[in-house]
C-alpha cells in the first residue's frame, strides 16, 4: 500500500522508534526513509556518527540511539524531510516532538495548531513550544510541539490556521 | 568564423559541470545557452537535492548555479559565456552555427564539443488538453519560481514522479491547494520521502488513474479522471470530476538531443533513459569523434548525476583535445564511481538496464 499512498503502515513507523525506555532518556531522531535511494546527508550531518548509511549510498539509514543525542541536525538535512526528534523526558504526559516545516505562516510559540497525522488527517490540537530557523537550517524551520503521549506514533505534521 | 577548443552547448547542471572540468583541465571553453542565465533547470530547483556530498546533496537547487558558477569564475580567462544564443545546427564538417539574440548569426569551428542540452517535456493527449489552464510542470515552475506568479489557485496534478511530486509541494509552498496527484502507473514513480510529505499535507495521491476530459469554456473549470486496469485501459463508472484551475501535466521528460542526430552520431532508442539517446562511451564520448554528451540530452536521470557525467565528460574531451588533466586517472575513476553510486540502487536500476543497450 505504501507504494501507492505514501502513507506508511503503524508497523513500518513503529520500527523506526526507539523504545519506550530510550525516548524517555532524552531526544532521539527517528528517520523515515522506508525505501531505497541514492542519498546520505543524514550521514555527512551527524557530528555523533550515530547514523550510518555506508559506502553505497542507496543503504537505508541505520541509527544507533545509544549515539544520537536528538541534536536535529539531521532533521534540517534531510532533502526527503523524512526525520523527526522525539523526546518523552521532559514530562510524564507528554512528549515533545520536533518536525521540520518549510510553510508560511510560520506558527508562534505558544500557540495551539492543528496536528496531523501521516495522512494529513487532524488528530488533536498541539502547542507550539519553539520554531527554531537558523541560518544554519537552510530555510527548513524546525517546529517543537508538545503532543499527548498516545499520540506519540501519530502526530507527523501540523497545520497553521491564519 | 570563430575558434574555440571545446563548445558547450546548454548551461544547465551538466553543461556548467563540464565547462568547468574541462577548463580545469586547461582548455579553452565557449559555453552557448539559449535563456538569459546559465543554471538550467537550477534555477527553479527550491527543494534540497538527493546524493551524497559531491552532488551537492542537501543544497537547494537554486544555490548550486551560484556555487557552479563562482568555481568556474577561478577559469575566468580560458572561459567565454555566451547567453541568450542558440545552437541551430552542428554540420558535418563540425561547424556549429549559432543564433544570438535575434540577429547575429555566426559559426564557430570547435575542435570538440560538449551537447548538455538537456530534455523537454512530454505531454499527455486527452479531449481539451488546449485549455488555457493547463501547463507542462516545469512551465508551473518556471512561473512561480522563476518569475513569482501563481499559475491559479487549484490544482491537479497530473503525474506522481519526482517531478510531480516536488512541484505539488512546492504549490502549495506559493499558498495554491493542489487537490490530489493522479498517476496512470499501479505505484507512484518518484521517491516515496516526496511522496510522504506531500500526503502528510493532506493531498491523496490516486495511482492507476489518468485523465478523461477536460472542461471549460475559455479556461480550465474541471478535470474529470478515471481509473485505469492493469493494462492502462480506463474503466468506464470511475469518473471523479475535481473543481480545479490548473492541470499540471508531469508525465516524464523526452532526452533533448536533435543536434547530435543531426551529426550524424549513432542514435538509440532505450526506454529506460526516456527515449532516443546516443551511444558513447565509457567517458561519453558519441560515436563521432570529439562529440561529446551529458546530461538528459543522454537519457533522463536526475541533476546529481547530470552534473557528475558532465564532470567527467568534460575531463574526457579536455584529454582527448590534448588537455589532460595531471590527476585525469584519479578523476576520471572518481566520476565513475559516483556515477555507479548514484544508480546501484533499485531507484538507478532502470538507468543501468538502459545503458547496457548503448554502451559503445
Amino acid at each position: 500500500m505504501f507504494e501507492k499512498t505514501g502513507i506508511p503502515s503503524r508497523d513500518m513507523i513503529m520500527e523506526k522508534f526507539p523504545s519506550m525506555d530510550r525516548i524517555n532518556k532524552g531526544p532521539a531522531a527517528i528517520v523515515e526513509c522506508y525505501r531505497q535511494i541514492p542519498c546520505n546527508p543524514c550521514e555527512t550531518a551527524c557530528r555523533f556518527k550515530a547514523i550510518r548509511v555506508g559506502e553505497d549510498i542507496n543503504n537505508i539509514p541505520q541509527i544507533n540511539f545509544d549515539k544520537c543525542m536528538g541534536c536535529a541536525i539531521c532533521l534540517s538535512k534531510c532533502p526527503g524531510l523524512a526525520i523527526m526528534i522525539a523526546d518523552g523526558s521532559k514530562s510524564e504526559d507528554t512528549v515533545e516532538i520536533k518536525i521540520p516545516y518549510e510553510f508560511l505562516p510560520l506558527p508562534e510559540e505558544g500557540q495551539l495548531v492543528k496536528g496531523l497525522n501521516r495522512e494529513g488527517a487532524y488528530i488533536t490540537d498541539v502547542k507550539v513550544l519553539k520554531v527554531t530557523n537558523p541560518k544554519s537550517f537552510d530555510r527548513t524551520p524546525v517546529i517543537t510541539i508538545e503532543v499527548d503521549r498516545k499520540f506519540l506514533y501519530e502526530i507527523r505534521n501540523i497545520r497553521v490556521e491564519v | 568564423m570563430k575558434q574555440a577548443d571545446i563548445v558547450v552547448i546548454g548551461g544547465g547542471p551538466a553543461g556548467l559541470c563540464a565547462a568547468i572540468s574541462a577548463a580545469q583541465s586547461g582548455a579553452g571553453v565557449l559555453i552557448i545557452d539559449k535563456n538569459k542565465n546559465l543554471g538550467g533547470q537550477l534555477i527553479k530547483q527550491t527543494h534540497m537535492f538527493f546524493g551524497s556530498e559531491k552532488q551537492y546533496a542537501s543544497t537547494r537547487g537554486i544555490d548550486i548555479p551560484e556555487i557552479l558558477m563562482k568555481e568556474l569564475d577561478k577559469y575566468r580567462e580560458k572561459v567565454e559565456i555566451k547567453t541568450n544564443s542558440t545552437a541551430l545546427g552542428l554540420y558535418e564538417d563540425g561547424i556549429i552555427t549559432v543564433l544570438e539574440k535575434e540577429d547575429n548569426y555566426y559559426k564557430i569551428e570547435p575542435k570538440a564539443v560538449i551537447v548538455a542540452t538537456g530534455a523537454y517535456e512530454k505531454f499527455l493527449s486527452f479531449p481539451n488538453n488546449d485549455l488555457p489552464g493547463i501547463y507542462g510542470a516545469g512551465a508551473v515552475q518556471t512561473l512561480m519560481n522563476v518569475h513569482g506568479v501563481k499559475p491559479g489557485d487549484r490544482v491537479l496534478m497530473v503525474g506522481a514522479g519526482n517531478i510531480g511530486l516536488i512541484v505539488s509541494y512546492q504549490l502549495m509552498q506559493a499558498g495554491v491547494e493542489v487537490k490530489a496527484i493522479i498517476d496512470a502507473a499501479p505505484k507512484i514513480g518518484g521517491y516515496l520521502v516526496h511522496a510522504s510529505k506531500i500526503r502528510r499535507m493532506g493531498v491523496p495521491i490516486l495511482t492507476s488513474h489518468t485523465v478523461k476530459e477536460a472542461i471549460g469554456q475559455d479556461f480550465l473549470e474541471k478535470a474529470v479522471v478515471w481509473e485505469v486496469d492493469e493494462r492502462f485501459n480506463p474503466i468506464p463508472g470511475t469518473e471523479v470530476t475535481f473543481d480545479v484551475d490548473v492541470m499540471c501535466i508531469s508525465v516524464g521528460l523526452t532526452p533533448l538531443n536533435e543536434l547530435l542526430a543531426m551529426r550524424g552520431c549513432q542514435m538509440k532508442y532505450v526506454p529506460q533513459l526516456s527515449g532516443l539517446v546516443p551511444v558513447r562511451n565509457e567517458n561519453y564520448e558519441t560515436s563521432v569523434e570529439n562529440i561529446f554528451v551529458a546530461g538528459d540530452a543522454s537519457g533522463v536521470e536526475e541533476a546529481s548525476a547530470a552534473m557528475v557525467e558532465g564532470f567527467l565528460a568534460g575531463l574526457c574531451a579536455a584529454a582527448k583535445i590534448g588537455y589532460k588533466a595531471d590527476d585525469f586517472d584519479d578523476r576520471r575513476k572518481d566520476y565513475m564511481n559516483q556515477l555507479n553510486n548514484l544508480r546501484s540502487g533499485p531507484a538507478g536500476s532502470h538507468i543501468l538496464m538502459g545503458l547496457e543497450q548503448i554502451r559503445r
